[in-house]
């Protein structure tokens, strides 16, 4: 039973702004001002010197059930996003088997509501199976119990141009958004790595860039021939960033998401052939991390996504090329992106506020979430430390995976306590 | 292997030329000494006519190469000679660091039916000849091996004992014997001074 | 040195360490008795998940040839073939005691992965399209003895370069030994970054061989060809292979080097392999004496 007596945040600084009390009752904010009374049954949390955002919503998480639950589960997967200060998650449509049908998507839905840890949105595959032939049964999706409005084969691309064009024009009439997974496969065939110096040298086949960036211009020019909207997943190249900014300078309804580790890690980390290095996009330059930041800053990049992508042990515990491709993200990412862009000074809290939470709520077109902190909102909070420095440790995580390329590192803080609608899912850094 | 080259170029011999060590034999008396080992060299194998001389590096190969100078310049007779090294033989290989490898040049002709006279600088646990004998017998079969050193210092570790010595040393296991040689450290002397740490062996040279 | 992973981890001085120890241990293949004691009681293991009988063969020989003993564990007819993963395999050659394990594998990075896994040296047979140090090494080591030095010799390595470890191999150590490397090959078969790589490139191989004191023919595989990285065997011989006219262009004591299996008539002429210029078979010979050098220095200390 979810926790709903009241909580009083004591001291705690909205957005990163000047400390105030916080009531959430009855799943609301139901007031904000300086020394709060608490009212009868109230839980005081001493939040002084902690951060309050609204609760987050992940726009791109694999929760791998059906069929993968020895890497995760609907319900470990949403305990990890809650450790993370999510309150809301999409979860990608790869599964086995695929979320192509209103019966999977609503499957996921109910495993969602069921662990009551945050909301998961499922995301619905754009093709069959996955196979870029033929379109799934997008509408009845829509019209499910899960209310799906985001499509994506994420993981594959939706290579075949009028195919893509169908899928941006279809999903129109119920204002959805086709998240496209940019990579043009014949360019990528056998990739396992960012083309590069580092890639020639270590003799793994390359992944280029331009590979991604010719993709994201052809459906970006579509998008705006069709009059629809675009979501470009995990934009990991500085001639991504530029062709973006170039489209929205012209009109056309794009928006796009980066990753945590996209943000912070380079290629150069691949030289020790340790795959828990290996993603997809795959971990770009140093440049290329430096345009996704000025990307993300200046409002090119809408948001922050994590692409968690958790695997068993055995398939990264593998030489590098039979390795899975993936990342687990959920817990670090506020972290990351402190560490990347708010200590930086190319963000203030607010914007990560949006960027995390407000934004991608809308282009998920999910309600209740990415609510400004306000009497009345729904009580989705999120209360971070951004002093409380932390080794990372994968094998210590909520996630059922621990393949964190952070592992080893430092982050500058943590989240001590997520609300979804009043009630706590985390309190003092604990899952509840 | 460290030469020892002390700054400043050459020194008496009488005194030492590496601080911490006295000589115990200079110039002169290692190569009265090694003339001495000649003529033994030539009496005890009846004219020296089947002798080959096979120094073990590093300060045995110029000790070989002075002898057999010496019998050519006694009886005008030219003997082979040449170098063996043993590094591959040695029984303390996995207790350091591994070594390089030296030279081994046996003198066109072969081994064959040769007397061989394996030429050290000092003799101590016996470990250097056992490993040399190890490796003479993969390379040919000598009708008679006999063993010349410079220094015998004691403290043998193995039944081996040396045919002809240039000078008895009785040594404490506290104390080390370094030959130097011109052609390798710029100065002929034999110099005793405090041991070295020398991990897992008690070889009383350098390796 | 505890592994021998990539050629670059060498330095100079180690490298002319390998290659001089190498040249002691070939008088060795020259005596009655072609065998050293040095290895006795230690145990290597040559780990192979390719095919290659030569190289196999080549560290199978040197191995014993220092009185290790030597077991074979090839990818087919083993647990490997089973699907048992690199790890598990390390684990257990780990627990029979190799110390050390000589490791072939289609997967760049393998070696590397393999040395995170085990107590014992690691030796690095060739890893998919990464490196092949041994290779280079020995290559180094002919062109020496052939060619008196390897300072300021102009080495061009003409062929495959993308898919090729021994040309990473090769670039990293002739570098490091003072040799100026230059590498011919049509765009499409040289890496995008190869201009950062520390050797000059040029696609025209005509122009590059009155220049060149060693040339180094790579083997190109005919699929290649459907995957249009050339057009035709026929053109890529014409552009890139090696023939007796090309040959007679090349300074005198020039050398032509192949670090086998030659395909003839695709990279190299049957003329040009069989010419006592061709350093095709000393180059196997040497591999022996460079394996043995490379064990020792990596097995024989403490």
């Amino acid at each position: 039973m979810p926790d709903i007596r009241p909580h009083l945040l004591r001291g705690v600084r909205p957005l990163g702004g000047e400390p105030v009390d916080i009531l959430l009752a009855d799943g609301l904010v139901a007031a904000i001002g300086a020394d709060l009374r608490a009212p009868e049954g109230t839980t005081v949390v001493d939040a002084g010197g902690l951060i309050a955002l609204p609760g987050l919503v992940d726009l791109h998480t694999h929760l791998r059930e059906p069929g993968r639950e020895d890497a995760e589960t609907v319900e470990s997967g949403s305990r990890s996003a809650a450790m993370g200060g999510y309150t809301a998650v999409h979860a990608m449509a790869n599964t086995d088997p695929v979320a192509d049908t209103a019966g999977v998507v609503e499957q996921v839905w109910r495993l969602g509501r069921e662990a009551g840890y945050c909301d998961v949105r499922p995301v619905g595959a754009v093709t069959v199976g996955l196979a870029g032939r033929r379109l799934s049964e997008i509408g009845a999706m829509a019209d499910s119990a899960a209310r799906v409005r985001v499509f994506s084969d994420d993981g594959i691309c939706v290579s075949d141009a009028l195919l893509m064009r169908r899928a941006l024009e279809y999903v129109k009439a119920f204002d959805g958004v086709i998240a496209q997974h940019a990579q043009e496969p014949r360019l990528t065939e056998g990739a396992q790595m960012n083309e590069g110096c580092v890639s020639d040298r270590l003799g793994l086949p390359g992944w280029p860039a331009v590979a991604e960036e010719a993709i994201i211009a052809r459906d970006c020019l579509l998008a705006q021939h069709v009059g629809s909207r675009l979501h470009v997943c995990h934009v990991s190249t500085r001639g991504s960033v530029d062709i973006i900014r170039w489209a929205k300078a012209r009109g056309c309804e794009v928006t796009a998401e980066v990753t945590p580790h996209h943000l912070l890690l380079t290629d150069d980390l691949v030289e020790s052939y340790d795959p828990v290095y290996k993603v997809n996009p795959p971990l770009r330059t140093a440049d290329d991390v430096q345009a996704l930041r000025e990307g993300l800053a200046d409002g090119t990049i809408d948001v922050v996504a994590t692409d968690h992508a958790p695997h068993p042990k055995e398939a990264k515990e593998t030489e590098w090329s039979t390795a899975a491709m993936g990342m687990v993200g959920l817990e670090t990412a506020l972290a990351v992106v402190q560490k990347a862009m708010v200590d930086t000074g190319l963000l203030t809290w607010e914007q990560v506020a949006e960027r995390m939470s407000a934004t991608p709520a809308r282009i998920g077109r999910v309600t209740g979430h990415g609510r400004p902190l306000a009497v009345g909102e729904p009580a989705n909070v999120v209360l971070y430390d951004p002093a409380a420095p932390v080794g990372v440790d994968g094998a210590a995580m909520v996630t059922k995976s621990s393949n964190t390329p952070f592992g080893g590192m430092t982050l500058p803080g943590r989240v001590r306590a997520t609300f979804l609608r009043g009630a706590p899912t985390v309190l003092e850094g604990k899952i509840q | 292997m460290h030469a020892r080259k002390p700054a400043g170029g050459s020194e008496p011999a009488d005194t030492s030329p590496v601080p911490g060590t006295r000589a115990v034999l200079d110039g002169s008396e290692i190569n009265r000494a090694l003339t001495r080992i000649a003529h033994e060299v030539l009496e005890r194998t009846k004219g020296g006519r089947d002798v080959t001389l096979l120094g073990i590096p590093s300060r045995g190969v110029p000790l070989a190469r002075r002898l057999a100078e010496r019998i050519e310049l006694v009886e005008n007779l030219t003997v082979p000679h040449g170098s063996l090294d043993v590094t591959m033989y040695r029984d303390d290989l996995r207790s350091a660091p591994v070594r390089t490898l030296k030279r081994t040049e046996i003198p066109a002709g072969g081994l064959d039916d040769r007397v061989v006279v394996l030429v050290d600088d000092v003799l101590f646990s016996g470990r250097t000849v056992r490993a040399a004998l190890d490796a003479l017998n993969d390379l040919g079969r000598p009708r008679a091996v006999q063993l010349a050193v410079l220094v015998d210092r004691g403290h043998r570790e193995l039944p081996i004992r040396a045919d002809y010595v240039g000078k008895n040393l009785p040594t404490s296991l506290r104390e080390s014997v370094t030959v130097r040689l011109d052609e390798t450290d710029g100065d002929d002397a034999v110099l005793l001074g405090p041991a070295r740490p020398r991990p897992g062996t008690t070889e009383g040279k350098d390796v | 040195m505890r592994h021998l992973l990539s050629a670059g981890d060498l330095s100079r001085d180690e490298a002319v360490l390998v290659l001089d120890t190498a040249a002691e241990l070939a008088l060795v293949g020259d005596r009655s008795v072609k065998k050293l004691p040095t290895l006795r009681g230690r145990t290597v293991v040559n780990l192979f998940y390719e095919d290659s009988t030569r190289t196999r063969t080549s560290f199978e020989l040197a191995a014993k040839r220092l009185s290790a003993d030597v077991v074979n564990f090839s990818a087919k007819g083993s647990s490997v073939s089973k699907g048992e993963s690199l790890k598990d395999t390390a684990l257990t050659l780990q627990a029979m005691g190799a110390d050390g394990v000589v490791i072939r594998h289609s997967a760049s990075g393998a070696a590397h992965r393999l040395a995170g896994w085990v107590d014992g040296s690691v030796l690095n047979a060739g890893d998919g399209t990464h490196e092949h140090p041994t290779q280079a090494l020995l290559d180094a080591y002919t062109m020496r003895s052939r060619l008196g030095r390897l300072e300021g010799l102009r080495v061009a390595v003409v062929g495959d370069i993308l898919h090729s470890r021994v040309a990473r191999s090769n670039v990293l150590l002739l570098t490091t030994l003072g040799a100026h490397v230059t590498l011919v090959a049509p765009p499409t078969l040289l890496p995008v970054s190869v201009h950062t790589w520390p050797c000059e490139v040029s696609y025209d191989l005509d122009a590059v061989l009155p220049k060149t004191d060693v040339v180094m023919m790579l083997r190109v595989q005919a699929e290649r060809m459907h995957d249009s990285f050339f057009p035709s065997v026929r053109e890529y011989s014409r552009g890139y292979g090696m023939h007796g006219e090309r040959l007679a262009r090349m300074p005198e004591d020039a050398i032509v080097m192949h670090p086998g299996p030659m395909v003839r008539g695709m990279e190299i002429s049957a003329e040009v392999a069989d010419s006592p210029r061709c350093t095709v078979t000393e180059q196997v010979a040497n591999g022996v004496s460079l394996r043995m050098a490379v064990l020792y220095l990596l097995l024989g200390g403490s």
